[in-house]
């Protein structure tokens, strides 16, 4: 058995999720080789060389990969991935995007955001907003999976001394082309690798009062999210989503302020270790799911809280 | 142009499922279905392209129990102008659904086919995808923005540290992220409206697919329940469990 590792990367800097989805292989058991297909990514194939378990890199580095647009990349992964045993990748925005296309092509069905390996053959995801858990099993000659990063501990980034290989394959389309993007600047960490989360609700009434989680957030190392609530109601970016519609996290603690926790939130952040809950509506569903919880007025409580840590 | 939208018939979400007994499924006997949320989405756009003349048709498909007839009228009242059921009583795997569009594209020839980015029972987050692959198309996922101009389509995407926008050779697969739009209610002559309008039926047979999977469910759980917590009176009790009882800070 040998599996297919897709990295997930910027070009220049490995994302950390891929050593979540190595941590899944080696669940699996067997080979593992990944591929960084991308343009002038010479430095992410050499962290992803490091990663302890992996024995070979794969490195397609070609101007039609630069932006990972699922037309080219998709081909390329299902032509290297044919002969192995299973193809996974994180369940990022471009996991997503460019996974079912490869399963698509290979004519197998895929598996999406699993949680746990039973077996080389059979896995755990949840469905339904996370209130269920299903165990799938797959005959396919070639496993097609998602990875959720937040089931697996991360495998160690150094160690590893794999060989890394140039692959010249080149797939472009030519159906779609990158225009441009704009990204959120952030000094914080990342969402959903952090260990502690701060996240803001509809309670939060508008975005300036977000800079008491900052604040918070800030004195403990921790990212700031938010509800789907307080990112329709315009307070933060989207991706500052917490919850089956938007960001998956399962820190070490979860602080949810001003939050009511529906269904489609919990669904984000239900696996955290610790939550903690600050809302003045004692009913709230929140409360339910949360470690400790605090009846109070989010104003009052958040800037004491932050004196105190 | 013509534009495809596929929906899906879930359960609602506003529902807390539970899990059967045996262990078999979730439990969907007298539980409140709807038209899946992103699938409201999709619609939408569709038919806010048709009000500003570049949509010239919309059919909208579904692929269901012969109950998906609501959701399709649903569609039709919101102003979808004709519908298509292929009916399937047994549940489909994202492949089987891909393919069976595929072969819905292949008779129909939209220029735009637009879907959700994830069905809220399932969360596979796959069927655009592939039938994206199926088709060869460019796809243009988890959209927040559609813009046609001429043979493309410029789609900005909600990607993890922000928005990706691409351009896309069209004919070309799109599916909705949340902030799309803000879906409209059907109104109530609409509703009556949509009773007259054509809804074709086809099965799996009939168009020539095979629905096989490779992939099987042994078995459904609930989820681990979390133990209760308590309430604490104060910021400082609350600082002082999270040091000393939890330690996380």
């Amino acid at each position: 058995m040998t599996i297919f590792v897709i990295a997930e990367h910027d070009n220049k800097v490995l994302a950390p999720a891929t050593l979540n989805t190595v941590a899944a292989a080696a669940k699996i058991g067997g080979d593992i080789h990944v591929l960084v297909a991308g343009q002038g990514a010479g430095a992410v194939a050499e962290a992803a060389a490091k990663i302890a378990g992996v024995s070979k890199v794969l490195n397609a580095d070609n101007a039609a990969y630069a932006h990972q647009l699922p037309e080219n990349v998709a081909p390329l992964v299902a032509e290297l991935g044919a002969g192995y045993s299973h193809i996974l990748a994180a369940a990022t925005s471009n996991g997503k995007n460019i996974l079912p296309r490869v399963a698509a092509q290979l004519d197998v069905d895929q598996i999406s955001e699993i949680i746990s390996v039973e077996s080389a053959d059979t896995f755990k995801r949840p469905i339904y907003a996370g209130n269920a858990i299903a165990t799938v099993q797959s005959n396919a000659s070639v496993k097609v999976i998602t990875v959720r990063a937040t089931g697996f501990d991360p495998v160690a980034a150094e160690g590893g001394s794999a060989a890394v290989e140039a692959v010249s394959a080149a797939h472009d389309a030519g159906t779609s082309s990158f225009v441009g993007e704009e990204l959120a600047k952030s000094d914080r960490p990342e969402l959903t690798a952090a260990k502690i989360v701060v996240s803001g609700g509809r309670g939060m009434q508008n975005g300036d009062n977000f800079k008491h989680l900052y604040a918070l957030a800030d004195k403990l190392g921790a990212a700031v999210g938010a509800s789907r609530a307080a990112v329709d109601a315009g307070f933060v970016p989207n991706d500052m989503q917490v919850g089956q519609t938007g960001k998956i996290v399962a820190p070490q603690l979860y602080i949810a302020v001003g939050i009511s926790g529906a269904i489609q939130h919990l669904a984000g952040m239900k696996d955290s270790k610790v939550i903690v809950a600050i809302n003045k509506d004692e009913e709230a569903p929140i409360f339910q799911v949360a470690d400790y919880g605090l009846v109070a007025d989010l104003f009052e409580a958040v800037p004491e809280l932050e004196k105190l840590v | 142009m013509k534009v495809l939208v596929a929906v899906k018939r879930v359960v609602d979400y506003n529902v807390k499922v539970r899990v059967k007994a045996d262990n078999s499924g979730v439990d969907l006997a007298n539980v409140k279905m709807s038209m899946n949320p992103f699938c409201e989405i999709a619609v939408e756009e569709a038919v806010r392209l048709k009000e500003k003349g570049v949509a010239t048709e919309i059919v909208v498909v579904s692929i269901g129990p012969t109950t998906a007839q609501e959701q399709l009228r649903t569609a039709l009242a919101l102003g979808a102008d004709r519908a298509i059921l292929v009916e399937s009583a047994e549940e489909l795997t994202s492949l089987a659904v891909a393919k069976l569009l595929k072969a819905v594209v292949d008779t129909e020839q939209p220029q735009l086919v637009i879907l959700g980015k994830q069905a809220i029972d399932s969360d596979n987050n796959q069927t655009g995808q592939m039938l994206a692959a199926l088709t060869g198309y460019g796809q243009g996922t988890f959209a927040s923005k559609v813009e046609v101009s001429g043979d493309s389509v410029a789609v900005t995407r909600e990607i993890d540290g922000g928005a990706q926008t691409v351009s896309l050779k069209l004919p070309a697969i799109v599916t909705t992220d949340l902030r799309l739009n803000e879906p409209r209610y059907a109104s109530l002559p609409n509703i009556m409206k949509a009773k007259k309008k054509p809804l074709e039926t086809l099965t799996p047979d009939a168009l020539g697919v095979s629905t096989a999977s490779t992939n099987k469910t042994v078995k459904v759980e609930a989820p681990a329940a979390r133990s209760a917590g308590i309430k604490v009176k104060s910021v400082a009790e609350l600082v002082e469990k999270l040091k000393n009882e939890a330690k996380v800070i």
